[in-house]
């Protein structure tokens, strides 16, 4: 089975700083791995080298395409969410429909709702959404059960073992544990 | 794609401030002649080059809203999850900022002009020398919001970066402008394109390097 995400050897550095090397891991169709670890060591920036954001220092990172959910939401703020949201969408063109993203994620009631009075929960739920609409087969979340309550948290377990059993992978920053079975990781030791 | 993100960034230009270079380019212009005192004749001949002078001074008001706001939300790196390149992201937001910016600022040009006493042939000169130039401006204006994005004070040092590398426009621009003469607008014409193909590719380094 071929890997939708696999890191070989990897280092990264930032500002001079070594966060991790040697590091190796791979994902395939159906998995879930969810990196742990203390503040600072590195588990966003993973995420954003398996997205292609940054670069490695060493070793090869080798991805099928991702979509991330940080905790930049990333949605224009004067915009209502369905069009906020829509702009993603549109620019992805395949991939879950919007209103069953919405739907699947609890933000219908919120679709007229201007980004700028959403609270930090609702946010996330949309960025989420957005994920859920790329079809993307790599999901990477950075802690995802951020600002979440327990309904949030309940979908996102839900959309994620939809995705799952659909063919992808899910690869999680969190320093919580996550709903479902997860692969642990944990960096900085 | 590039069409749905030019045509984001426009409508954001115009829900935001797009008026406020230009009102900030009439009041430049109207300052002129406070400046300088009423003798018309001087007013005309020094007219183009202060209308070039405020459409470069206008041409900074923007600056911090182009880039920054974007990459402080995910959107750029947004953008580029979802398979646009960083040099086509500054493509569409040059596209986009010269649309919102230009065709206001040629148009303010007739009330300007008007301020500054020139006559018809002058105020032709100058709409053709803001037409060809402005694109150059705005091609500017987005390579230096890419490169101060994220610096604190990025306002201020955005002058320091724009004024400088815009003197060739504004050697030719005004040459054009004030006595004609094609030499002086096909320089400037190759300036504004030279500016143009390069700031893609600058502003999209830019971008990829400022990521963290």
């Amino acid at each position: 089975m071929t890997a939708l995400l696999r890191f070989q050897g990897v280092a990264l550095t930032r500002g001079g700083r070594m966060l991790f090397e040697g590091l190796d891991l791979s994902l395939e169709a159906g998995s879930a791995l969810m990196i742990s670890g203390p503040n600072g060591s590195g588990k966003s920036s993973l995420l954003r080298l398996a997205a292609g954001l940054l670069h490695a220092r060493r070793g090869a990172v080798a991805a099928q395409r991702a979509a991330l959910a940080d905790d930049n939401h990333a949605l224009d703020r004067e915009l209502p969410l369905a069009r906020a949201l829509g702009f993603w969408t549109g620019l992805a063109g395949r991939g879950q429909s919007l209103d069953a993203a919405m739907t699947a994620m609890g933000l219908t009631a919120l679709a007229r709702v201007p980004v700028r009075l959403l609270s930090s929960g609702q946010a996330k739920r949309a960025t989420i959404a957005r994920v859920i609409t790329s079809g993307a087969p790599l999901w990477l979340l950075d802690e995802p059960l951020n600002a979440l309550d327990r309904d949030g948290a309940d979908r996102l377990a839900g959309a994620i073992a939809a995705h799952r059993a659909g063919g992808g992978a899910v690869l999680a920053a969190s320093h919580v544990p996550l709903p479902g079975e997860w692969r642990q990781l944990e960096l900085g030791r | 794609m590039i069409g749905n993100l030019i045509a984001r960034d426009l409508r954001r230009g115009f829900a935001g401030a797009a008026w406020l270079p230009v009102a900030f380019f009439l009041l430049v212009a109207a300052l002129f002649p406070f400046a300088v005192g009423p003798d018309a004749q001087l007013l005309a001949r020094v007219g183009p080059g202060a209308l070039w002078i405020a459409a470069l001074t206008a041409a900074l008001m923007p600056i911090e809203r182009l880039i920054e706001p974007d990459r402080a939300d995910g959107v750029l790196d947004q953008l580029a999850l979802h398979g646009l390149a960083d040099e086509a992201v500054a493509a569409a937001k040059i596209v986009a900022h010269w649309l919102s910016f230009g065709p206001l600022l040629i148009a303010a040009t007739l009330p300007a002009a008007v301020l500054l006493g020139l006559d018809q042939a002058a105020l032709g000169r100058v709409l053709v020398s803001l037409a060809v130039g402005t694109p150059g401006l705005a091609a500017l204006a987005v390579m230096i919001a890419a490169v101060t994005a994220g610096l604190p004070r990025a306002g201020s040092l955005a002058g320091l970066l724009l004024f400088p590398l815009a003197v060739p426009l504004l050697i030719f621009g005004s040459a054009y402008a004030s006595a004609g003469g094609n030499g002086a607008l096909l320089l400037e014409a190759a300036i504004a394109l030279g500016l143009s193909a390069i700031a893609p590719f600058a502003a999209g380094a830019a971008i990829r390097a400022g990521r963290t």
